[in-house]
């Protein structure tokens, strides 16, 4: 009889990594540089996959504030590439509509919005569509006519002739 | 001087907010002898918002460029942005296991990133025949953030927790590198639309080990890392009730400066934090 839960199998699975492999050694929590930012520490994480408690998994702010910086998948003993499955359980997360730390998620979805219409990112388009999804009309306004001066906001977005090959990835990426 | 030609993948910021970073990459590169070739038609690589959010996505787009590269040029790739580095790396692993059957890629280029690249000892040793200031007296630290290295597997870095490529590079232009140990700390990235406040605190902690060291600047080979560490330093001064003068350097910047490259007024006007002052007062100006 397996005790392997249904979760923990999935992760496993869109991951391609062995979750249950992590012995609790903290090594990768030590290392991790957003630990003050999150509710459970990424050992933590890995064992509530290994439960699977999925709920608190996915609702979780840790995999939103996880900066993918890759320390902890550098340095688990067990080979765990751990920042993969933070993807993975993001990407579940937000096939739940679970999004812990929305605004996140909102800038990642307007970023590739935006790669997707011109096949580089429009930084103007980005930050337009992040504002308005979020509502955070007032952050960071100081920057853009600093930006302006310096020439670096572009009006003209650089753009991908060839764009169909571009909009046939997106397609295949069911976005 | 043999003439090395290469493939040159800017990526978005590059055009962009990192504009001083493609001008001395591209005015380095063309004084040691290696041609760059742009990638014809390239497009964005996904960034952290595509491997985050979209297995495909984290892949196709920037395995497109490497396709692109091989077939169209046949050239290997140089890439100054770390985080572009690190997505095409991932691509070209994920390509060469064949589990993405669709882009027809054969593996006969290799992936480099700007940095390593130069480090290898005979663009070092042109470059020491081409210095015409040194910096003598600057004293500098190494910053190269997390995606130049990490994760090993995916960027076959030999020392992930301990890179000395930039050292290398910035002691033949007679920089002071300093040792310390956030060399590869993370600066918050992309979190610093949504999550400001994490980026604040780890980016504070950067310059205060920085300052700890006895450095007067932070040499950077990312573009994120330098928008970071640069354009937030007026928010972090003001938030913390602090004073701190640290201009932020592409190591390409301070590789131009060197060499007597003309044009050191346009990119460090780009800067937020100006580094003219600092400049001057070695005399580099």
């Amino acid at each position: 009889m397996s005790v392997a839960s249904d979760f923990l199998k999935e992760v496993n699975r869109r991951s391609g990594e062995a979750v249950q492999l992590c012995f609790q050694c903290f090594k990768c929590s030590l290392g991790c540089p957003v630990t003050f930012a999150m509710d459970f520490l990424p050992h933590q994480l890995m064992r509530l996959v290994q439960l699977g408690r999925k709920e608190e998994v996915l609702d979780s702010h840790t995999i939103w504030v996880c900066a993918s910086c890759e320390t902890c998948t550098t340095r688990c003993p067990n080979e765990i590439d751990i920042a993969k499955v933070i993807d993975t359980l993001r990407q579940m997360a937000l096939e739940e509509e679970k999004t812990a730390e929305g605004d996140v998620a909102a800038f990642h979805k307007a970023f590739l919005d935006s790669v997707s219409h011109f096949g580089r990112l429009c930084e103007l388009e980005l930050m337009f569509w992040y504002k308005l999804r979020t509502k955070r009309f007032l952050d960071d306004l100081w920057l853009a006519p600093e930006l302006l001066k310096r020439k670096k906001l572009s009006f003209k977005p650089s753009r991908v002739e060839r764009i169909g090959e571009i909009k046939q990835i997106f397609k295949k990426a069911a976005l | 001087m043999n003439k090395m030609r290469v493939a040159y993948y800017p990526g978005c910021t590059l055009e962009t907010t990192a504009k001083e970073f493609d001008i001395t990459s591209r005015s380095v590169c063309a004084q040691l002898g290696i041609e760059l070739v742009e990638i014809p038609d390239w497009n964005c690589c996904g960034a952290s918002s595509a491997h985050e959010t979209n297995d495909y996505l984290a892949i196709a787009l920037p395995a497109r460029n490497l396709v692109v590269a091989e077939q169209e040029l046949g050239l290997n790739v140089v890439i100054p942005c770390a985080a572009c580095f690190n997505r095409l790396k991932a691509a070209e692993k994920a390509l060469l296991s064949r589990t993405y059957t669709e882009f027809d890629y054969e593996g006969k280029i290799k992936v480099y990133d700007l940095l390593s690249f130069l480090a290898q000892p005979e663009y070092v040793k042109r470059l020491k025949k081409k210095v015409v200031t040194p910096l003598k007296e600057l004293k500098a630290v190494a910053y190269y953030g997390c995606l130049l290295c990490r994760p090993p597997e995916v960027t076959d870095h030999p020392q992930p927790e301990n890179p000395m490529e930039m050292e290398t590079v910035l002691k033949a232009i007679g920089v002071e590198c300093l040792p310390w140990s956030y060399k590869t700390d993370c600066c918050g990235a992309s979190l610093v639309v949504a999550r400001p406040d994490i980026v604040h605190q780890l980016v504070k902690r950067l310059y205060d080990r920085a300052l700890e060291v006895g450095a007067e600047c932070i040499v950077t080979a990312c573009p994120l890392c330098h928008a970071n560490l640069d354009m937030r330093q007026k928010e972090i001064n003001e938030k913390y009730h602090k004073h701190y003068y640290l201009p932020i350097f592409y190591f390409t910047e301070l590789m131009a400066l060197a060499m007597g490259i003309e044009g050191t007024e346009t990119w460090a006007k780009g800067h937020f934090v100006d580094p003219r002052p600092l400049l001057e007062e070695r005399k580099y100006l």
